[in-house]
C-alpha cells in the first residue's frame, strides 16, 4: 500500500507537488495520470525517497521506504529506464542490486526471463533500445519479489507486444494481492489496466476515482431527436436536468438516463426519431480534468476541481 | 498480503551486502579495468625508467619530469607515485560522479534510501583495491628498478625505511582513491571533481611558493600531498612530517572531504 498524505515538494518558486493526498491499495492496478510536468515523477521520487518533501509524507506499507530492512521487497520502482550505467551488462546491473538485499541469482535469471531479456543479459546496457532498457528497469523492479510495483510510465519505448506485456504482468501482479501503481500521461492506454485513477494536474490532485465513476461523471447527456421537441423539453424539465438544443429537432439531456427520457416520451406519447446516450471518450474525459486545472492554476490557486 | 508476505522469501538489506554490491559493481566496469591497469603502468614504469636513467652526479638527465629532488633509491623507484595518484583518484571520481551523471544513482539509492552505506562502502572497497594494486606495484617497481641503480644508491627491502616507504606509497595512493570518491560524490561531476583532485595534489602544493616563506614553511608541509608524501619518503628533511603524522593529517584531509560528501548526500535530492 502506499499512502501519500497532504505530500509537497516546492523547487524555489515553482511547486512541483502541491499538497497531494491519494492511497493506492493492495490488489488494484493505480493509474497515476497527469499531463506532462503535473507532478507525476516527482511524487514517485518522493515515494521511494530519493526527493525530499518540503512537507507531508509518502509511506510504503505504513512506514517511510527508508526505515524498511529490505526496501527492494517492499516496493519495486521503474522511475527512468536509464538508471543504469551503460557500460555494466544488464546481468551485472541487476547482480548489484542483488546483492545489496542478499537476492540469490536465480532471481536474478527469474526476472530476466520474465522481462524477456535472455539473449542480451551479457550486453552492455549502453548499446540497448529503449524498449529493452525499459524491460530491464522493469526486471530491476521486480527483482525483490516486491509487495509494491510503481512504475513510471512503463509503457514507454515498448512496441506492441511489450505494451500487452506489460499489462498482463501487471494485471497479474495486481491479482496475487500486490500494490500496483503506474503513471501515464495516456488515459487510453491506463484505463485498459487500471482499476482506480489517481488524476493530478500542476501537482494538485484533479480526481481520485474509478474508471466507471469517471465515465459517470464525465457524462455529456443524451441526445434526443423528436417532433415535439419543445412539448418534450417542457415534460423532462426537472430541478437537476439540463435541455440544450442544437437544432429545432434535436435535445441534448443531461441530469436524466436514455432510460428516464424513452419511458417519459412513451408515457406522453411524443415520438422519439433518436435516443442516444452521448458518450464521452475517456480521453476527452481527461482532457477536459486537466484542462481546469490549467485555468485554476492561471488564475487562483484553489483547490482540485473533483474528488 | 500478509499471507502473502509469509509464503515469500525475506531478504535483507545489510552493511555486508552493500559492500558486495559496491565490488560487484566496481569490477563489472571495464573503465575501472582499464584504468587501475594504466594507474600500476604508471607507477611501475615510471619508477624503472628513472631507476635507468638516473644519473648520480647531475640527478636526471633526459628522464621524465618528477620529483626533482630524487636522490634515495626510493624516490626514484616512486617517481611514478605523482602520475598513478591522478589515476587512481579518477577512478574513485569515476566510482561516485560517475552513477549521478550516468542516472544509475538512483538505482542504487532506491535500493540503500539510507544513503551513507553506499558511501561508506564506495570507499571502503575502493581505498582497498587501491591500497592492494598500488602497495603491489610499489614492490614491484622497487623490485625492477632498485637493482638498475648503481651499488651505491641500491637499498634492500630490509633496510630501515624501505618496506615502510614502499607500502606507505599504497596506503597513500588508497587514501588518494578514497579522496577520488568523496570528491566525486560531493561535486557529482566527473569534470569537476577531477579538476578539484587535479588542483588540490598538484596545483596547491605550488601555489604555497607566492606566500611569504615563513607561511609557505609553516603550512606545506600540511598540505594534503605534502603531507601524504610523507609516508613513503626515506628520510625526512627538515621541515616535513614525520611518515606516521604525514600520513594521519592526510587521511584527515580525506575525512574532511567524507564529511563534506556525507552531507551533501543526506541533504540534497538524489
Amino acid at each position: 500500500m502506499i499512502e501519500v498524505r497532504q505530500l509537497t515538494k516546492r523547487y524555489g518558486p515553482k511547486t512541483a507537488v502541491d499538497g497531494l493526498d491519494f492511497t493506492a491499495l493492495p490488489g488494484q492496478v493505480t493509474g497515476f495520470l497527469g499531463p506532462n510536468g503535473a507532478g507525476k515523477s516527482t511524487t514517485m521520487r518522493m515515494i521511494i525517497g530519493l526527493d525530499r518533501p518540503t512537507s507531508g509524507t509518502a509511506t510504503v506499507n505504513g512506514r517511510r521506504y527508508a526505515e524498511h530492512s529490505a526496501p527492494l521487497q517492499e516496493i519495486g520502482a521503474l522511475l527512468e529506464a536509464r538508471a543504469v550505467h551503460p557500460g555494466r551488462t544488464a546481468y551485472n546491473h541487476l547482480l548489484g542490486l542483488a546483492r545489496t538485499h542478499g537476492i540469490p541469482r536465480t532471481r536474478i535469471d527469474e526476472v530476466i526471463d520474465m522481462a524477456g531479456l535472455g539473449a542480451v543479459a551479457g550486453k552492455r546496457v549502453g548499446g540497448f533500445s529503449l524498449g529493452m532498457g525499459q524491460r530491464l528497469g522493469i526486471a530491476s523492479a521486480l527483482l525483490g519479489d516486491p509487495g509494491v510495483v510503481m512504475l513510471d510510465e512503463p509503457v514507454n519505448g515498448l512496441d506492441p507486444e511489450g505494451v500487452l506485456w506489460v499489462r498482463n504482468l501487471l494485471a497479474g501482479l495486481a491479482a496475487e494481492g500486490r500494490t500496483v501503481m503506474l503513471s501515464s500521461h495516456l488515459m487510453s492506454e491506463t484505463s485498459l489496466i487500471a482499476d482506480h485513477l489517481v488524476i493530478v494536474g500542476r501537482g494538485r490532485l484533479l480526481a481520485d476515482t474509478s474508471v466507471e465513476a469517471l465515465i459517470q461523471q464525465n457524462d455529456a447527456g443524451v441526445r434526443v431527436a423528436s417532433d415535439e421537441a419543445d412539448r418534450l423539453r417542457a415534460l423532462l424539465a426537472g430541478p437537476k436536468v439540463t435541455v440544450s438544443s442544437t437544432t429545432a429537432e434535436e435535445l441534448t439531456v443531461t441530469g436524466l438516463s436514455a432510460r428516464e427520457i424513452g419511458e417519459i416520451a412513451n408515457k406522453h406519447d411524443v415520438p422519439l426519431y433518436e435516443l442516444s446516450a452521448q458518450s464521452v471518450s475517456l480521453e476527452e474525459a481527461f482532457m477536459e480534468l486537466t484542462r481546469d486545472s490549467i485555468e485554476y492554476a492561471a488564475t487562483a490557486p484553489s483547490s482540485g476541481k473533483a474528488r | 498480503m500478509t499471507t502473502m508476505t509469509i509464503t515469500r522469501p525475506r531478504y535483507r538489506l545489510t552493511a555486508k551486502g552493500v559492500l558486495r554490491a559496491e565490488w560487484t559493481k566496481f569490477w563489472s566496469l571495464r573503465s575501472s579495468w582499464i584504468t587501475l591497469a594504466v594507474s600500476l603502468l604508471l607507477l611501475i614504469a615510471f619508477g624503472v625508467i628513472a631507476a635507468l636513467t638516473y644519473d648520480p652526479a647531475g640527478g636526471f638527465g633526459d628522464g621524465p619530469p618528477g620529483q626533482s629532488a630524487a636522490s634515495d633509491a626510493i624516490s626514484i623507484v616512486l617517481t611514478g607515485v605523482t602520475f598513478a595518484s591522478l589515476a587512481i583518484g579518477v577512478l574513485g571520481v569515476l566510482m561516485s560522479a560517475g552513477e549521478y551523471t550516468t542516472g544509475s544513482i538512483r538505482s542504487t539509492l532506491a535500493a540503500v534510501p539510507s544513503r551513507l552505506p553506499v558511501l561508506w562502502s564506495k570507499s571502503l572497497v575502493f581505498g582497498v583495491i587501491a591500497l592492494v594494486a598500488t602497495g603491489v606495484g610499489a614492490l614491484a617497481a622497487f623490485a625492477l628498478g632498485n637493482p638498475l641503480l648503481d651499488s651505491s644508491l641500491a637499498l634492500g627491502i630490509g633496510d630501515s625505511g624501505v618496506l615502510r616507504s614502499l607500502l606507505g606509497a599504497g596506503l597513500y595512493l588508497g587514501l588518494v582513491g578514497v579522496l577520488g570518491v568523496a570528491l566525486g560524490a560531493l561535486l557529482r561531476s566527473s569534470a569537476g571533481a577531477i579538476t578539484l583532485l587535479a588542483g588540490v595534489l598538484l596545483i596547491v602544493p605550488g601555489l604555497t611558493s607566492l606566500l611569504p616563506d615563513s607561511w609557505s614553511d609553516t603550512i606545506s608541509p600540511y598540505l594534503p600531498s605534502n603531507a601524504g608524501s610523507a609516508v613513503m619518503t626515506l628520510t625526512q628533511t627538515g621541515d616535513s612530517l614525520g611518515p606516521w603524522a604525514g600520513l594521519a593529517v592526510f587521511a584527515g584531509w580525506v575525512a574532511l572531504a567524507l564529511a563534506g560528501a556525507a552531507y551533501r548526500m543526506m541533504r540534497t535530492d538524489a
